[in-house]
């Protein structure tokens, strides 16, 4: 009930935004709305600009597409280190990081971080309601954060943005290699004397292509034939080491 | 030059990669071993899911065991009868051990199974190859014959097989057994299981050791790619592209190791072994002993 109060006041807030007058107060873009997964990737960085007037704030925020994800403790059996309890978290953005002019606590109200998701702990990530049960889930969620970050997927402090001549902005985000594929959401909010003065959205892609991608799809949709063709490949590279190195 | 695995979903270096395959074909191609039980643990410290690594490696054990028994076989070495009673309990083992595997994957343990399985049989095979390397080397002394074989409680097994290449007639059910254990391990740890495998048909079905290795081989291929493909199908976690990698390392490192084993002693090559064994044990055993540097962790994405 909570959450469904928050989206509709979300979705009335998104209404209220959109009217023109205010829309036309920041407006960003992408290098590329595209980020292509091919086999030679370790990672990329995408450029983000737009423009905004000089005498608010800006911060952008790049969203991965929603998912759930388990946090197991692990807890010590018999001298070993032993998965104990978990926790289930639905609506866990896969990729969460920032980039803003200044420090955020320098001008960025509480309410508007709070109702708009801006920063890592503010993420609404709520226990499934099975786990709702465990006592504790808020240092699940803590720990949450806390791993996705390790993996350079979380980013607790905003990257830089820089302020350009005629009102332009840019920032640099970097992807990790380990990205997921989906559609992000890249928001950017204008805050002016502790107030939301503008919001705009963008969509950014991220696919896997060519031979990655193929074989990832072959992989999960036709996965026996996978297996027989990966069995098949082995038999001949094992056969053909044998023949090659017999000659010699 | 890095390489994005499309089913591993990480990115790695390829250098890496092929050189570990070549160091663990090399010291597979030395003492005349597998080198799965190597390979799973050092793509898991690489950074590979333990369910793509153990997967994968299982394809990997399709290349070396087809291109060791080719030359097995063009000896005459490998009992098929044998090999084909071992592989009906592998084939039998080896589902029931994927099967076991994505249970324990969603439960959140198959980490610390792989792992504590490790610990143990690399223990056990590890202290036994040792202690009998040093024992054969203190005392030099050749030729103690193993008695043909004993009579005891297995051979009043009913099911009776003759088996005339390993010139024995004994109940199938043990060589099924064998094999359904053996298959298990194959599933959990991503092996060929030789390293129990080859021991087990020594000292209790009592086969001839000239067949030993080629009949060992013969069912690993099969139970392997009974793996690999259950793995595939149950799991999606069989990385091509990683097996490729590894069987091109694998590949040139067995055929470098294989010139270099001649040279050396027998017993010196078995101490050898058995040392880098019990040192991957212990460097697993400390990461199930040691504190975690976190001690939550995330299980990945799961379903609704």
């Amino acid at each position: 009930m909570v959450r469904l109060t928050n989206i509709t006041g979300a979705f009335l807030l998104s209404l209220v935004l959109a009217i023109p007058a205010w829309a036309s107060e920041v407006t960003v873009d992408l290098s590329n709305p595209l980020v292509q997964i091919t086999a030679g990737f370790s990672g990329t960085d995408l450029l983000i600009f737009g423009v905004a007037p000089d005498d608010g704030d800006v911060v952008i925020v790049v969203r991965g597409p929603i998912q759930s994800e388990v946090v197991r403790r692990k807890e010590r059996v018999f001298g070993v280190w032993v998965n104990r309890e978990e926790v289930v978290f639905d609506d866990v953005p896969a990729f969460y990081t920032m980039a803003s002019n200044r420090p955020l606590d320098e001008f960025m109200p509480s309410g508007i971080a709070h109702v708009h998701q801006i920063g890592v702990e503010n993420i609404q990530m709520v226990p499934r309601a099975e786990y709702a049960d465990v006592k504790d889930w808020e240092e699940y969620r803590i720990a949450l954060i806390r791993n996705k970050e390790r993996q350079d997927l979380f980013k607790w402090e905003p990257v830089d943005l820089i302020f350009l001549p005629n009102r332009l902005f840019r920032a640099t985000v970097r992807f990790p290699a380990n990205v997921s594929v989906g559609t992000f959401g890249i928001d950017a909010y204008l805050v002016r004397k502790g107030e939301l003065a503008g919001w705009e959205t963008t969509l950014l892609n991220v696919r896997k292509f060519g031979v990655e991608a193929s074989i990832f799809s072959f992989a999960h949709r036709h996965s026996l034939a996978y297996g027989v063709l990966a069995i098949i490949i082995a038999a001949l590279a094992g056969w053909a080491a044998n023949a090659a190195f017999r000659r010699s | 030059m890095q390489i994005y695995l499309p089913i591993a979903e990480i990115s790695v270096n390829i250098f890496l990669i092929l050189g570990m395959g070549g160091g663990v074909g090399f010291l597979s191609g030395l003492f005349g071993v597998g080198g799965g039980f190597l390979m799973t643990p050092l793509l898991i410290f690489s950074g590979i899911p333990p369910a793509v690594a153990v997967a994968t490696e299982a394809n990997q054990i399709v290349a070396s065991s087809v291109s060791g028994v080719l030359a097995h076989w063009r000896r005459g070495n490998v009992d098929f009868k044998m090999g084909s009673v071992l592989l009906f309990g592998g084939v039998l083992g080896s589902s029931f051990g994927v099967w076991l595997f994505t249970f324990l994957r969603d439960s959140g343990q198959i980490d610390l199974v792989i792992k504590l399985s490790y610990v143990v049989f690399l223990t056990i095979v590890g202290g036994l190859m040792l202690i009998e390397s040093i024992k054969s080397m203190m005392m030099r002394r050749r030729d103690i014959r193993a008695k043909a074989h004993t009579h005891n409680w297995m051979h009043g097994l009913p099911f009776k097989m003759r088996f005339r290449k390993s010139r024995l007639y004994i109940s199938a059910l043990l060589p099924i057994a064998i094999g359904f254990f053996v298959g298990l391990l194959a599933a959990i740890m991503g092996v060929g299981g030789g390293f129990v495998m080859v021991p087990a048909m020594i000292y209790l079905l009592g086969m001839p050791t000239a067949v030993v290795v080629g009949t060992s081989l013969f069912q690993i291929i099969f139970v392997t790619a009974n793996v690999t493909v259950l793995q595939a199908v149950n799991n999606q976690t069989v990385d091509v592209v990683l097996a490729m990698l590894l069987m091109v390392g694998g590949v040139i490192g067995a055929q470098i190791g294989a010139r270099f084993g001649g040279r050396l002693r027998g017993e010196h090559l078995r101490g050898l072994l058995a040392l880098i064994v019990l040192g991957v044990c212990f460097t697993l055993f400390l990461d199930l002993v040691q504190t975690p540097a976190d001690i939550f962790s995330l299980g990945g994405v799961v379903m609704h």
